[in-house]
């Protein structure tokens, strides 16, 4: 018994289209996951402590439960409260929330290590609230938070995976289905696999890339 | 007579059931050098915060050439609060420095400098760069500009953020403990900028622990203690004998640690 990968290969266009998939949803929802994290982390810092409390809750429930769990009650659990979306925006919203939550603790984190004094010299050359955060905080943050943005980014890329159990046509749900129907269960894993990887490889590369551009701006002292 | 640069009138503040400081009354006279001495916990660092309005007092009024800062007084002892482009307006006649200098990473030394005038006064970025350039050199480091902080020293840090605060031409310039987090060689090149700009007539107002420093600059002392302004006036006087016992002691400890050049 040998392997043969040309069975699989054969479907090459329907892969293709797949691992476009897999790409542009992982994109998406990880900017939106990006953007409502750092509105939650936000929220939580300056605004009311009743939300902080209830985005707290969000928070811990979202990085508390599996994200197979999350993604199945949205999708089948999501039309008995008058929720009922196609997969892909299903899948979408579902890896945008679950992100979010991580990615709101890496943000928070990021608040609380700039210095209070890079705020106060802020103000004391006039600059608004509006300008501190657009020039001084969302900048700083990102300096200090960067790795770890790359990290999750690199996770949520392989949690895509997870969205083929709500029939979303990326990589995972395609290869696996060309290897079901061809038999050729080894050859399929073995090619996701290294789809994944070089997916994986290319956005630390990328990541790698904007860390060595932003290591001058290391904190001073 | 004219009017002092910056008035306090019975000052207090208090961080939730400690009170910090406790009925200051102090002016400072427009042009001088007036330097904050005292034992760490006086309350000199906070009474500058106040005037810097990065704390609130808690009561008293503080005035910046005649203009109240924050609050004004509204009679029988009350006192209001001013607008927020009020106190922009009165804020902007001060610039800072802090011992922790708090440049902002992410820009580079003239970046920093010109970030207000860009963003605040929306300057076109080459006027900006030449007023940056400008106030750069005359801190001593015109080479320095496209250099993040990262890639300064301590002292040209410092430097940096004394060009920072003067790019927006203050009338008014506190620092708070500016050498403090220094190394000693360090500090003289900081030192020798303030004593630069004091000759120019500028208003300072300096939280210090170097008393040869304050001692041979400083046109008024003032020397706090347990939130009191416990002595006022021109170091002759202040340093000269007999000296109050509370300094005295004060002095003691900075002599013990060989830290102070007292004239």
């Amino acid at each position: 018994m040998s392997l043969d990968f040309s069975i699989v290969w054969q479907q090459f266009p329907q892969i293709l289209s797949a691992f476009w998939n897999t790409i542009w949803i992982w994109i998406v929802a990880t900017i939106l996951a990006i953007l409502l994290g750092f509105v939650v982390a936000a929220l939580r810092r300056y605004g009311p402590l009743w939300l902080n409390l209830l985005l707290r809750l969000y928070v811990e429930v979202i990085r508390g439960t599996p994200f197979l769990i999350q993604l199945f009650l949205l999708y089948f659990g999501g039309p008995f409260i008058g929720l009922s979306l196609e997969p892909i925006p299903a899948g979408l919203l579902g890896m945008t929330v679950y992100g979010s939550a991580y990615f709101s603790e890496i943000f928070r984190a990021g608040f609380a290590a700039i210095p209070p004094g890079h705020i106060e010299a802020a103000e004391c050359v006039g600059l608004s609230r509006g300008q501190i955060v657009r020039r001084i905080l969302v900048p700083e943050m990102t300096m200090l938070v960067l790795p770890q943005i790359v990290n999750m980014a690199i996770i949520l890329m392989k949690e895509t995976a997870i969205l083929s159990i709500i029939t979303v046509p990326e990589l995972t749900l395609v290869v696996g289905a060309i290897g079901s129907q061809q038999y050729a269960f080894v050859e399929a894993m073995t090619m996701l696999a290294l789809f994944y990887w070089a997916l994986v490889e290319l956005s630390g590369w990328l990541g790698g890339l904007a860390e060595k551009k932003l290591s001058k701006f290391r904190f001073a002292h | 007579m004219t009017r002092p640069a910056v008035r306090i009138r019975d000052v207090h503040k208090s961080f939730g059931s400690t009170e910090v400081l406790k009925g200051i009354e102090l002016s400072v006279p427009k042009g001088s050098t007036t330097c904050l001495l005292g034992p760490s916990g006086s309350g000199k660092s906070t009474l500058l915060r106040c005037i810097a309005f990065l704390e609130e007092t808690s009561s008293g009024i503080i005035e910046i050439d005649g203009d109240p800062l924050g609050f004004a007084e509204a009679g029988e002892g009350r006192r209001t609060r001013l607008s927020a482009s009020d106190i922009r307006r009165v804020r902007a006649k001060i610039g800072m420095v802090f011992q922790q200098f708090n440049l902002w990473p992410h820009m580079t030394a003239l970046g920093n400098v010109t970030e207000a005038l860009v963003t605040v006064q929306g300057m076109k970025r080459s006027a900006a760069n030449e007023i940056g350039n400008r106030q750069l050199a005359r801190v001593g480091l015109s080479d320095r500009g496209h250099h993040y902080p990262s890639e300064l020293s301590g002292g040209q840090q410092q430097r940096v953020a004394i060009a920072r605060a003067l790019a927006l031409s203050p009338d008014i310039l506190l620092f708070d403990e500016p050498t403090a987090s220094l190394d000693p060689e360090l500090t003289g090149e900081v030192l020798n900028v303030m004593r630069e700009l004091a000759e120019t007539g500028m208003t300072l107002v300096i939280v210090t622990h170097e008393i040869g420093f304050a001692a041979s600059v400083g046109q008024k002392i003032a020397f706090l203690d347990h939130g009191k302004l416990l002595l006022d006036g021109p170091p002759a006087e202040i340093f000269g004998t007999p000296r109050h016992p509370r300094l005295e002691q004060f002095l003691e400890t900075y002599l013990d640690r060989g830290a102070a050049t007292l004239v």
